[in-house]
Parts: structure tokens; C-alpha cells; sequence
């Protein structure tokens, strides 16, 4: 029965065009899904940060005296003079990021919020903290001012000398 | 008594009152499930409650103190909105402001903490009585879910609003709290990045969590208070015990 045959052709034409349809929705769907989270996650991060800068300038060495370890509370460093010379260390806590404190009485570093301890390398010596405390970049400004850049970590025992 | 009954039903009968409440008057069984079915409100509930179901001992009313709770929230904290900018550091000021100059803000304040404090708690309460009854069994597994659901924005929403008095005990546990959102493995900083706003807690995570906490958060909350109500409706009504019910152990003891 050729009359037959021509509907069935039909029928699965329709459903052809039906579920080409379906694809064409369902393919435009997904990549406006796709679009839709590059925008959420490109508009919720900011591009412009209004962050203190990551230098510091930590001011004359000789305001250091020898053997001293100075916290610098606004940016969460320690500016350290040992025999060896200068170095800074994070005063941030590798484990949640409190701001540590320098114990003279003790000669280590400690933070208060769950009882890490750090040498004055910044070494760990017990407490949850994951990892020692980072040394920063350290050098001397053409004014012969200590500086320090907090987004640049470096090999811990690495002294300036003045 | 007898008189002001009879002008509410007389005023139940006004065309007024009848173009905004259809279920009409008349204390038929149907008439009454009518009123419930009928309002957009009441529709969450189910039509007809067994009276053992509203017994003290069945669920002890954990999930409706914790509504109360969310109901007082809601009010005290959009007056506290009134008087609190989320910007550094004059929300510090604010708050201070709030306890010592507005007139009732101490008590609106303290009520919105404790109210907190107290919804946190009647969630876990609320949670271990319907798990100690066994009251997430089938057919309310779902609800148990949509119970997880709320136990979290719950937290969030506690964990959001501590940031923005912008205190000593804000700024650190919000800073301890966002570090350990960077323990997850591989998006870790991204997300503690993008819940900041920024790589320190400032003036972006202030406003960040303030939308948070007073916008997204509570209408998530909302959503699933309404989907958690009606799902009790939709799997037959509060789960009752025959040992837990006073009636029952009537019945019993009359037998």
C-alpha cells in the first residue's frame, strides 16, 4: 500500500522535525545555561580591588634594634632583626589567617585563636597550623628604607644585610 | 458574647467580605475545610488536623517556635535596617548607635541576637525529636530534606549576620570562617575569592554578606518554610505515635 507508506514517511518526518526542535531548545537552553554562569561568576568577581597595596614600607633599618621582633598589626607583618640581618615573616596564621603575636617571654610566635606555635624563623614548633610562616621579599629603597612586598614569598633563611 | 458572633456573621455575609473570602459562612465540616482550602496562606495546611496531632507530647510545637522565631527575626531585623549602613566602619558606629542612642534599639537588637540564638537551638530540637520519633521515615523522607535545606540557610544565615556589627569578633571569626570555605579542594580560593569579594575581609565582605543575610538568604528561607509546610499536608499531616498520645493511652487504660 503505497498510501500507507506515504503516512508513516510523514509520521516519522514529524517526529523528525519535532525532536530537532526539542534539540535546538533544549542545545540553546543549556548554552544560555553556560552563558548565564560565565556572567554570575564574571560580574561577582571584582575586578578593581581597593585592597592596601601588598608593599610596605617598614621605614629605617637602624629603628630596629638588634635581636628585635616588631609586628606590624595594619599589615600582618613581623620585621625581625637577628645577628644574621634583616628578614619579615607573615604574621598571618598558615591554619585560618588570625593575626599572630610575638610572646618575648617565650621567644616564639603564637597565635591566639587555636594555639599554634612558630620560632622566631617562623618554623613550626605545634599547634594545627599546616605550614611554617611564609618569609617575604625584603630589600632597601633607594631612600635606605626597608621594604617588604607581601605578595612575593621567599626561601625562609634568605637574610638582608644592612 | 453571643452578639458580637452574631455581627461577625453578619459581616460575613457583607458583598465586601464576600469578594475577598469566597468560603462563605456557615460551620458545615465543608464550610471550614473551605476556608483553609481557599486562602493562599491557609492552603499550605492540611484541611482537617486529628486533634491528637497538636498534642504537647507529639512534637512538643519544636517547628512552630522556630517559625515564631524566624517571624520575630523578620520584623526586628528589617527595623534594624532602618538605622544600620553596611559600609566601613560606619557599621561599627551604627550598631553602636543602635544599643546606645535609637530609641528601643538595644531591646531590638538584643531581641533579633537572642531570637537567633534561640532558632538556631529550636532547629536542632526540632531536628532530634522528629528523628528520635522517627518522624522522617516514608512517606516524609522528603520533608526531612527540605529540613536539611533550612538547617543550612539557618546557619548561614547566623554565620552572615555576625559579620556586620564589624566588631573585633566579626572581623576574625568571618576571616577564620571564609579560610576554611579555601579547605575545598581545588575551587577552594576561588570561592573563598568570590564569598569576600575580594582576598580580605573589608569593605565588599561587609556588603557581600548584608545582601546575603537581609535579601538572598531569607528569601531562600522562605521558600522552603513554605515548601516544608505544605509538604507535611501532602504526606498525610504530623507524624503521629499511638504511644506518645494522651488520648490513645486513654483509650487504652478505657479499654
Amino acid at each position: 500500500m503505497p498510501e500507507e507508506e506515504k503516512d508513516q514517511q510523514l509520521d516519522a518526518k514529524e517526529l523528525d522535525r519535532r525532536s530537532f526542535f526539542v534539540k535546538l531548545g533544549l542545545g540553546s537552553l543549556s548554552i544560555a545555561t553556560a552563558g548565564t554562569a560565565v556572567f554570575a561568576y564574571q560580574f561577582l568577581s571584582p575586578n578593581v580591588l581597593y585592597e592596601p597595596s601588598p608593599i610596605i614600607n617598614a621605614g629605617k633599618p637602624e629603628s630596629y634594634p638588634l635581636n628585635s621582633v616588631t609586628l606590624d598589626v595594619n599589615s600582618g607583618i613581623y620585621i625581625i632583626h637577628a645577628k644574621e640581618g634583616f628578614f619579615s615573616l607573615s604574621a598571618v596564621c598558615t591554619h585560618l589567617g588570625c593575626l599572630t603575636a610575638w610572646k618575648p617571654e617565650l621567644g616564639i610566635i603564637a597565635c591566639p585563636c587555636h594555639g599554634s606555635k612558630f620560632n622566631q624563623d617562623g618554623q613550626k614548633i605545634e599547634g594545627p597550623a599546616p605550614r611554617p610562616l611564609p618569609w617575604y621579599r625584603v630589600w632597601l629603597s633607594d631612600d635606605g628604607e626597608l621594604m617588604v612586598d607581601r605578595s612575593t614569598t621567599v626561601r625562609s633563611l634568605q637574610f638582608l644585610r644592612v | 458574647m453571643a452578639t458580637s458572633a452574631n455581627y461577625f456573621d453578619q459581616l460575613r455575609k457583607t458583598r465586601v467580605w464576600r469578594s475577598i473570602f469566597r468560603s462563605g459562612t456557615g460551620t458545615s465540616t465543608l464550610r471550614r475545610s473551605l476556608v483553609i482550602q481557599q486562602d493562599v496562606f491557609l492552603h499550605l495546611f492540611p484541611t482537617k488536623v486529628r486533634r491528637r496531632m497538636l498534642e504537647f507530647s507529639v512534637t512538643w510545637y519544636l517547628g512552630s517556635l522556630t517559625f515564631g522565631m524566624f517571624v520575630i527575626l523578620v520584623i526586628t531585623g528589617i527595623l534594624l535596617m532602618l538605622y544600620y549602613h553596611p559600609s566601613v566602619p560606619q557599621a561599627y558606629a551604627d550598631t553602636k548607635d543602635l544599643q546606645f542612642v535609637v530609641s528601643s534599639g538595644l531591646f531590638l537588637r538584643n531581641l533579633h541576637r537572642w531570637s537567633a540564638h534561640a532558632m538556631v537551638f529550636l532547629v536542632f530540637a526540632h531536628m532530634f525529636k522528629v528523628f528520635y520519633r522517627g518522624a522522617y521515615r516514608p512517606p516524609r523522607e522528603f520533608n526531612w530534606v527540605i529540613g536539611v535545606i533550612l538547617l543550612l540557610t539557618t546557619l548561614l544565615l547566623s554565620y552572615t549576620g555576625y559579620l556586620l556589627p564589624w566588631d573585633q569578633l566579626a572581623f576574625w571569626a568571618i576571616t577564620v570562617g571564609s579560610n576554611i570555605a579555601s579547605a575545598v579542594p581545588v575551587f577552594g580560593n576561588k570561592i573563598h575569592f568570590l564569598l569576600l569579594g575580594g582576598n580580605l575581609v573589608n569593605a565588599n565582605a561587609l556588603l557581600r554578606f548584608y545582601v546575603l543575610h537581609c535579601v538572598i538568604l531569607p528569601l531562600t528561607a522562605i521558600l522552603f518554610i513554605a515548601i516544608h509546610f505544605w509538604r507535611i499536608r501532602k504526606d498525610g499531616g504530623l507524624y503521629v505515635h499511638a504511644s506518645d498520645s494522651g488520648s490513645a493511652k486513654a483509650a487504652k487504660e478505657a479499654q
